[in-house]
């Protein structure tokens, strides 16, 4: 049935603009790196239960560092590729400088990799030493522990980047997507630069902190995930452009009106004023709104679609990363962000269970969802992969988000077991943490076999991209 | 959706109200600043805090550690742990021969590396858990365990 539709007379050349083909090696790359997340990702759940498993070489500070430091680079790698792939079609016109946009992927691929490599290959005090950390201090903060020299790298690499694109949308046309899309780019450069503040007053650093890591992934990473999710459904429902726009528009404004002072969630317990707890408690509370109203906005697209995509996968991933957004970033996050349950839950596995399946569901899908749809055509095989491909595909998103799902559950019950028996308990009585740990580790093993299915499921992923269409199918 | 509510307003919502309610955060972080002094005793911040903090950072101790709340899970919370290893009596001295035994070796235990810091160093780091340990944290952790 799928075989019927795909455009296969155009193979050789699918893309509009051939410019968005510098999207390839960003996607290549931002899954090469994803495949290492998950690797450090699975040592570290090992490390959790047999504790000085590989504690030497590898400590769990430094495989933490390099898991989500993986992330955010695998990320960044993707929303790169996206918009070089959506802003051209979008603007219907070539990208500006294609040639800036390999240069850069060269540079921030080597940026990327050498500080990873600094990380595994060198104590990070010597690290933070040979790059000048006594000049500019800027290490040894969660998320932010990239050598000074590297987040100057990325600020850079963040500017051409902007400025290619923004030339292109300006000589082209100016759709509400790409508006949306360069709003949320620049919004993430510029809340980045909060990483080059860091005074000795931690009080102050990590308020400021939040600017970047809140006002990322519940601010303008959410204007992108939007702006990318529009730009799919409009491709694989042919539903009409302005419908999907107004949509757009709701789901962002609900975004950033709940969530820029939802950032009071993190000001609870920071030497700050006590109406923080009422403003995030308030606004938090509504973050899931715009998440919700994703999924109706996601599967309504789909069902009044005009066309019948055969790129299935694709939808699937649409759908899913709505879906999937809306429990770990709207669900698991409404269950601890009111002030008074926070109390109890702040820095605890309810969080680690929350970040997990937020930042898989949210981000890494969105990005997969856009790889989905773009990597046949970028590919030269059409408008979607052959059926074959396409259930392997699929074998690994069900694999990979079921595995999510079971992570977070497991690490929800170590959560609550958590406060149950550290922090609800008065001084005196609480368990100590460790001896608490020890009696998680039931949990710990049950997440760690739950990410074992997970790498089981990136490697069905990948495995689709390297399945031809036999040639008796065609017939 | 219905069709009264156009394009239009949608964007007007998403443009008034997110420029609406970002100057209402920033007032709010204006106003924050201004009260923190009160509460985060910045003039006990001595030069010692200072190196403390910048060991804290270079060791990347948050990779293990959660401070505040804020950090990885893998290991305890350190807000508060000059209170809960013996305060001013105690805490330095515990302290140093707790830097000083890492890594313990102990079969199957989470394990903490040696960081080789020098008596003073030590020193330094913990005049910044001290000082981190005074912070007026609206009565965060709930209890002495952290």
């Amino acid at each position: 049935m799928l075989g019927h539709q795909t455009l296969k007379g155009s193979a050789m050349n699918t893309l509009k603009y051939q410019s968005q083909a510098v999207a390839k090696p960003y996607f290549v790359f931002a899954m090469i790196l994803f495949a290492g997340q998950i690797l450090f990702g699975l040592l570290m759940g090992l490390q959790y239960v047999v504790g000085d498993f590989l504690a030497g070489p590898i400590p769990f500070n430094v495989a933490r560092m390099v898991h989500t430091n993986l992330l955010i680079v695998w990320l960044l790698f993707g929303f790169m590729g996206a918009a070089y792939y959506l802003v051209p079609e979008e603007a219907e016109t070539e990208l500006y400088s294609p040639k800036l946009a390999i240069v850069l992927f060269w540079v921030f691929a080597a940026a990327g990799t050498l500080t990873i490599l600094g990380y595994l290959f060198v104590p990070y005090s010597t690290l933070a030493h040979i790059t000048g950390n006594d000049i500019l201090p800027t290490m040894g903060r969660e998320f932010l522990e990239q050598p000074t020299i590297t987040k100057i790298g990325i600020v850079l690499v963040c500017l051409g980047f902007l400025f290619n694109l923004g030339m292109t949308i300006l000589k082209g046309r100016k759709t509400v997507i790409n508006l949306v899309l360069i709003t949320g780019l620049i919004g993430l450069a510029v809340f980045f630069l909060f990483a080059f503040y860091n005074p000795t007053n931690l009080a102050l650093d990590k308020y400021f902190w939040w600017f970047v890591v809140h006002l990322w992934v519940e601010g303008v990473w959410e204007l992108i995930m939007g702006a990318i999710l529009a730009y799919v459904l409009i491709k694989i429902t042919g539903v009409d452009r302005e419908v999907i726009e107004k949509w757009l528009y709701v789901i962002i404004a609900m975004a950033l009106i709940t969530g820029i002072l939802g950032t009071g969630h993190h000001f609870y317990w920071l030497t700050t004023p006590v109406y923080w707890q009422w403003v995030g408690s308030i606004f938090s509370a509504l973050e899931p709104l715009p998440f919700f109203a994703m999924v109706l906005y996601a599967f309504n697209m789909v069902n009044r679609r005009r066309r019948e995509h055969p790129n299935k996968a694709a939808t699937l991933w649409a759908l899913g990363t709505s879906v999937m957004a809306f429990l770990g970033a709207g669900v698991w996050g409404f269950l601890h962000t009111l002030a008074p349950v926070n109390y109890y839950t702040h820095g605890t596995q309810i969080t680690a269970a929350h970040g997990h399946m937020a930042f898989y569901g949210a981000y890494a899908m969105i990005v997969m969802t856009m790889i989905s749809y773009c990597m046949p055509k970028i590919r030269g095989i059409g408008e979607a992969n052959c059926n074959r491909a396409q259930v392997w595909e699929m074998w690994g998103f069900w694999l990979m988000t079921v595995a999510m799902v079971f992570i977070t559950l497991f690490l929800t019950g170590a959560g609550i077991l958590q406060v149950w028996l550290q922090r609800l308990p008065e001084s005196g009585e609480a368990l100590s943490f460790m001896a608490t740990q020890d009696k998680l580790s039931i949990f710990y093993w049950l997440r760690e076999i739950a990410g074992v299915f997970f790498f089981i499921g990136l490697i069905a992923y990948f495995r689709s991209f390297f399945i031809k269409e036999k040639v008796e199918a065609q017939t | 959706m219905s069709e009264s509510f156009t394009k239009g307003m949608a964007r007007n919502i998403y443009y008034g109200g997110s420029v609406f309610f970002f100057l209402i955060f920033l007032a709010l972080t204006f106003h924050t600043t201004k009260v923190m002094p009160e509460r985060d005793h910045r003039e006990n911040l001595t030069e010692a805090v200072a190196r403390g903090k910048a060991l804290w950072e270079e060791n990347n101790c948050i990779g293990c550690h959660s401070l505040i709340g804020e950090g990885a899970y893998f290991a305890p919370e350190l807000g508060n742990v000059y209170q809960r290893r013996g305060g001013d009596a105690g805490f330095k001295g515990f302290f140093n021969g707790w830097m000083k035994a890492q890594p313990l070796n102990i079969p199957g235990r989470r394990q903490m590396p040696n960081f080789h810091l020098n008596d003073e160093e030590i020193d330094d780091l913990a005049e910044f858990l001290k000082w981190t340990s005074e912070m007026d944290t609206n009565a965060w952790p709930p209890n002495i365990e952290g």
